[in-house]
């Protein structure tokens, strides 16, 4: 059987994921010129959340369109604790350093320190206290299936399956609303005014707590958005989930253009094929390399990404 | 940053460390006192850690061993001394010179885990006590020149090739898809099992994951083109249930197998639903709460259940014939550790998990390997890999 449909239809679906992630980082850098290091466990409170709600409401064998009204209950309910906590992330770890005028370097540390924090507040205290398992196996795995494969339509020779469609379409339909949000409405306006000059934007009456505030909040709904999208995908989740995938979600991010909204999708769904290209062509073991050589190579003719930094210029 | 569930961590680190460190001894009478003589024993491994949950039925069955010899009144009891490494290798060489110096333990099991065998084996190789692990499957740790050392438990060499050859003549497998995790333990294995099954006369394809990620789906995908009858998963039991998983979802239907490090209810809870109902998971270990592998096995997993009040769980028959090795070198007048090297050098009986027989390289001799079938969320007994049918 010919590898290449597998792997551009897997590859769009992985890169689906690193994609909305990478809305995340490529936000708050292009606001702040922070690399928000806690976004990846922005994301893993974003996987418990929907857990908890398949748990909560005792979800199995979902197929068909049910999975679409599922899947947006799950992505409400990610997007909300994950915004939410991105917020709460900002007000704690990033503001008092920003009041007072501390350096870029003190916030990557705080970033560091914030994520190194929630990982083990969440496998030491809150998954034993949040879903009821013995202490000394928070760091274990939690698993909520519920999703019923469905075979929709042949590519190729390849059946793409509903789970795989839905993130994908998902992802797509996210990014769209986000890039209109921010090209279009006055909040929109104002992120891309303190992207591109805070001094000035302050001066043209610009609230930049405020922008800041609302810059986290998307960037953590677009996070439990993609938490949701995950969850259905793999079905499990652990306190680690985030580290891995939030590696990725910034290299994608930087790929397409760090700062840059529509680079983060290009950047996601560009990693999420060449990892799987070159999985068929060097083996799995490979996939990793190969992601990180084309980075190297495209940040070597394009140091600053394929669409380049642009979230503080006016056109997005 | 390697993640590694407590539960795998102490598997990996079994392996390596079964090491039991038999009896150094000053035999003798400054134990109890009395007019009986008593020879000290000491047992070594995490009984109050993270992995405590698997040291402590090796610690119980080497107990039931020592009480249901004491019981019979002999001339010279055995004392068995817990030393709590809590699997960190340098509690455990303190613990051990401890042993050496003030206890004068004439020989040790343990210690449980590779990572404490590792760093304790010289220092009882420098004191010449003898040892005996029950659960240490690391295979370079045969090849460190230990004379005082010894096993209980084939290694993962004699593992994989029982794996293998049970796939190729049990399953009856053809095409054989050949999958590891890249660590140190699933790597070897796989390449070992692979090495079998082309012995066997199967083809063989192969893939790795990558633990970290959660995406299979470009293993599956060659799975899927390979067409196999057969997969083999060299790795955890966490990764095998997520596998297992998006095999299935992906429409792989060959049979699963794997080894001892997915030996775990988790792999069919992970899996979810029936994904991974009919695999077949090989191990050198004989885990027979049933009894069901024969009458001795039958005798040892009723006794521990009537004073534990548990089924028998991993390494227990392992160690329980870890101690009835020092117990028979008792039995033999043997109270030093040199007496005890000695006996250990010739021993060769029956016992609950295998013939007792020991190469000079301390591995024990043969090796059996048993296959289990998971069926629900239980792993129950299948058979010898030598002779089971799926």
């Amino acid at each position: 059987m010919n590898q290449f449909w597998p792997a551009t239809v897997d590859g769009l679906s992985l890169g689906a994921i690193y994609a909305l992630l990478a809305l995340g980082y490529t936000m708050v850098y292009g606001v702040l010129r922070l690399i928000n290091f806690a976004h990846s466990e922005i994301f893993m409170i974003g996987t418990f959340a929907s857990l908890a709600v398949v748990n909560l409401f005792g979800f199995s064998g979902v197929g068909g369109f049910a999975l679409v009204g599922v899947v947006l209950v799950l992505a409400v309910a990610g997007a909300l604790a994950s915004g939410a906590s991105a917020v709460a992330l900002e007000y704690l770890a990033y503001r008092p350093l920003r009041r007072k005028g501390a350096s870029r370097l003190a916030a990557l540390i705080s970033a560091i320190g914030a994520s190194l924090f929630l990982q083990q507040l969440f496998a030491r205290v809150l998954i034993p206290w949040w879903f009821d398992v013995p202490k000394e196996k928070g760091a274990l795995p939690l698993q909520g299936h519920f999703v019923e494969r469905e075979d929709l339509f042949a590519i190729g020779d390849f059946v793409v399956r509903n789970d795989k469609f839905i993130v994908f379409v998902g992802a797509i339909i996210m990014m769209v609303a986000l890039d209109q949000f921010v090209s279009r409405t006055k909040l929109g306006r104002g992120i891309r005014a303190t992207a591109q000059d805070p001094e000035t934007s302050v001066l043209m009456g610009v609230n930049i707590d405020r922008i800041v505030t609302a810059t986290f909040a998307i960037g953590g709904a677009m996070a439990g958005v993609a938490a949701a999208l995950y969850m259905m995908r793999f079905e499990e989740t652990d306190f680690f989930v985030g580290f891995l995938l939030g590696i990725k979600a910034f290299t994608a991010a930087v790929l397409g253009g760090i700062g840059n909204l529509r680079g983060a999708l290009v950047g996601g769904m560009v990693l999420g094929l060449i990892e799987m290209y070159g999985s068929v062509m060097f083996g799995t073991e490979w996939q990793h390399v190969v992601a990180f050589t084309v980075l190297v190579l495209v940040l070597m003719f394009r140091p600053t990404g394929i669409l380049g930094e642009s979230l503080q210029q006016a056109r997005v | 940053m390697k993640r590694v569930p407590p539960r795998m961590r102490l598997l990996a680190v079994l392996g390596a460390a079964s090491l039991a460190l038999a009896a150094c001894g000053d035999s003798s009478d400054s134990g109890s006192g009395g007019d009986v003589s008593e020879v000290s024993i000491g047992i070594m491994g995490d009984f109050t850690g993270e992995n405590a949950g698997i040291v402590i039925p090796i610690r119980n069955a080497a107990q039931l061993a020592v009480d249901e010899y004491n019981a019979t009144n002999p001339e010279t009891k055995i004392k068995l001394i817990p030393y709590d490494s809590q699997a960190k290798p340098e509690q455990a060489v303190a613990l051990a010179k401890n042993a050496i110096k003030q206890d004068k333990i004439a020989g040790l099991i343990g210690p449980a885990f590779s990572g404490e065998s590792a760093q304790v084996g010289p220092v009882l190789e420098e004191a010449q006590i003898p040892s005996v692990s029950a659960s240490a499957t690391n295979a370079p740790l045969a090849e460190n020149g230990w004379k005082y050392w010894h096993r209980v438990i084939s290694d993962d060499d004699v593992q994989g090739a029982g794996i293998g050859q049970f796939i190729t003549t049990g399953v009856g497998a053809k095409k054989v898809f050949i999958i590891d995790d890249k660590s140190t333990y699933g790597q070897p294995l796989a390449a070992t099992v692979k090495k079998a099954v082309e012995e066997g006369g199967a083809t063989t394809e192969g893939d790795s994951i990558d633990t970290d990620g959660a995406d299979f789906s470009s293993t599956v995908n060659k799975a899927k083109a390979f067409a196999p009858d057969a997969i083999f998963f060299g790795g955890y039991y966490a990764e095998g249930g997520k596998l297992i998983k998006q095999l299935r979802e992906g429409g792989v239907d060959a049979t699963f197998l794997s080894a001892d490090g997915s030996l775990d209810p988790g792999l069919a809870k992970g899996a979810g639903g029936d994904n991974a109902e009919g695999s077949l998971i090989g191990c050198p270990c004989l885990i027979d709460p049933e009894g069901t592998a024969g009458e001795a096995s039958k005798k040892f997993a009723d006794a521990y259940k009537a004073k534990f009040n548990a089924p028998t769980a991993i390494y227990a028959a392992e160690a329980y014939d870890a101690a009835t090795v020092f117990i028979k070198a008792v039995q033999s007048g043997a109270t030093t550790p040199e007496d005890i090297q000695k006996f250990i050098g010739t021993v060769d009986f029956t016992g609950v998990s295998k013939q007792i027989k020991f190469e000079a390289n301390g591995e024990v001799a043969g090796g059996d390997v048993y296959i289990y079938k998971v069926t629900g969320e239980s792993l129950p007994l299948l058979g010898n890999a030598k002779t089971a049918k799926p």
